[in-house]
């Protein structure tokens, strides 16, 4: 039977007279790869940002790991956050933290009973997963824009959560480094079984990334496919990404 | 007339944000999970890496008004009270309020950077979907740090400018330092120096909430960030001067 970990019913988001969410559905199924994809200012990171709780949607049902997020009180809020990492467009590394200490900041506020030792393990694990062990003690402001990302990845994957939310992973970084970070994303995936909804307009990543693909236009959950499914579409509305 | 009536729909609505600010630091602030660590480093930012500052201010303050004041003084021949009137005036008034103020530009201004520099670039979005109360975390351990350390600065400013006091006493005539300080405390009253302390905790609290709501409430990017470290700075010292006007009426009341 077909689990499903996010569950989003009839969403509705305006700013003013912009409607950004209008009676959007759309479900990822545990241990998948979704991309939503659309263009700029179409609303995808408020989207996501409606599922992590950041925005508060005008109506609608946003069901994470069974729970309506809407309902629950702070505190319950907070244990599901940490169990749905967030990946930002910007990273958001604090920046007057070594890259230790970012990795450090949500283990030892949610992992009380871990010992120094265990902690340092966790952290190298985790930058060990991005191949930037050596970078522990930088902070962020001395890595590149790839290295900042992999740390930003680090740093979600530190609690083990359940899912991922990326919004943008791509956005910024040269080709090269881009391939890099869609190569981590699989493999976080093949390896924590992870489900993961990736928020993109990057045509390449979509493709090396995406189990299936939510097509959000108009505030609309407008299709929903397999990149093979989407790309030989006739819709003009869909084949314009794929062209 | 639609930019003053604008203007003041603005100015009402910010003060009221303010406070609501203020009353949701009170209602999380002193329930768990309290944010010990944190707290205690942001007393050694705030508190300690500030009193070279405000010690080298109250130094020359200190040094400066006793020299300015000794001419007159002498014109009426009454300089052995210079002690008595230096010490009341820096403990009652010059002393808080001045403190306050360098406080206000250094403290008020760093908060509101840093908290407007985390919000545009999402870091505390980050602390948010991490699990981790960023109001309890950032504002309220800055907030209690700077209501704390303030008093503890005036203190150290006011004992520092009587100091240099004392010196610029002995630059025109010898005087011990045990006979001047016998003169400035043989004329200080409790109701001098109580209600002088009293409000440096209201003028601590007002610079850190001021400064971490403007940091915290940071739009438009980088410009943001700037505005948020100048208004906090320029709404926190007007602040403190509201609040001490209210604390010499209060104190007026008692004598």
């Amino acid at each position: 039977m077909t689990e499903f970990v996010i569950k989003i019913e009839d969403l509705c988001k305006s700013f003013g007279d912009h409607h950004v969410l209008d009676h959007f559905d759309l479900s990822l199924i545990r241990g998948e790869n979704l991309v939503v994809l659309g263009k700029s200012g179409s609303g995808k990171s408020v989207l996501i940002k409606c599922i992590i709780g950041l925005i508060e949607p005008d109506h609608g049902k946003i069901q994470v790991l069974g729970q309506d997020i809407l309902t629950l009180d702070q505190t319950d809020l907070d244990h599901i956050r940490v169990k749905v990492a967030f990946l930002f467009q910007s990273n958001a590394l604090y920046d007057s933290m070594t890259v230790r200490e970012n990795l450090e900041f949500p283990l030892r506020r949610h992992s009380f009973q871990l010992s120094a030792e265990e902690v340092d393990d966790m952290v190298m694990e985790a930058l060990q997963n991005v191949g930037l062990e050596h970078t522990v003690d930088m902070m962020p402001a001395e890595l590149s824009g790839g290295m900042r990302k992999r740390i930003a990845l680090a740093r979600t994957l530190i609690l083990k959560p359940e899912i991922i939310l990326y919004d943008e992973p791509t956005t910024g970084l040269d080709p090269i480094t881009s391939v890099e970070i869609i190569t981590l994303i699989n493999k976080i995936q093949e390896k924590y079984k992870t489900s993961s909804m990736i928020i993109t307009h990057d045509m390449k990543c979509v493709k090396m990334v995406a189990q299936r693909i939510a097509m959000l236009i108009d505030g609309k959950c407008y299709a929903i496919g397999t990149y093979d499914e989407l790309s030989t579409s006739t819709d003009e509305k869909i084949s314009a990404f794929f062209d | 007339m639609l930019v003053p009536k604008a203007g003041l729909k603005s100015f009402l609505n910010e003060t009221g944000e303010t406070f609501r600010f203020a009353l949701r630091f009170f209602q999380q602030g002193f329930r768990p999970r309290y944010e010990v660590e944190e707290f205690v480093r942001q007393c050694f930012v705030i508190g300690y890496q500030s009193l070279p500052l405000v010690a080298l201010t109250a130094f020359i303050i200190g040094l400066v008004l006793t020299m300015q004041l000794r001419p007159s003084m002498v014109n009426y021949g009454v300089e052995v009270q210079i002690p008595a009137m230096v010490g009341i005036a820096i403990v009652r008034e010059i002393g808080p309020i001045l403190t306050a103020l360098i406080f206000a530009g250094k403290i008020g201004s760093s908060i509101g950077a840093e908290l407007g520099s985390m919000k545009v670039t999402e870091q505390i979005d980050a602390m948010e979907v991490s699990g981790t109360n960023p109001f309890k975390y950032l504002v309220v351990t800055r907030t209690l740090a700077a209501t704390m350390m303030l008093p503890i600065l005036v203190i150290l400013a006011d004992a520092i400018s009587l100091f240099g006091s004392y010196l610029a006493v002995n630059l025109y005539e010898t005087l011990t330092f045990g006979l001047f300080f016998k003169k400035v405390f043989d004329n200080l009253a409790y109701i001098d120096v109580i209600p002088a302390f009293i409000k440096t905790f209201f003028f601590g609290f007002a610079v850190g909430i001021i400064g971490c709501y403007k940091g915290y409430h940071s739009k438009k990017g980088t410009e943001g960030v700037g505005l948020s470290a100048n208004s906090s700075v320029v709404v926190s010292s007007v602040l403190i001067f509201i609040i001490d006007l209210i604390a010499v009426q209060i104190a007026e009341l008692f004598q």
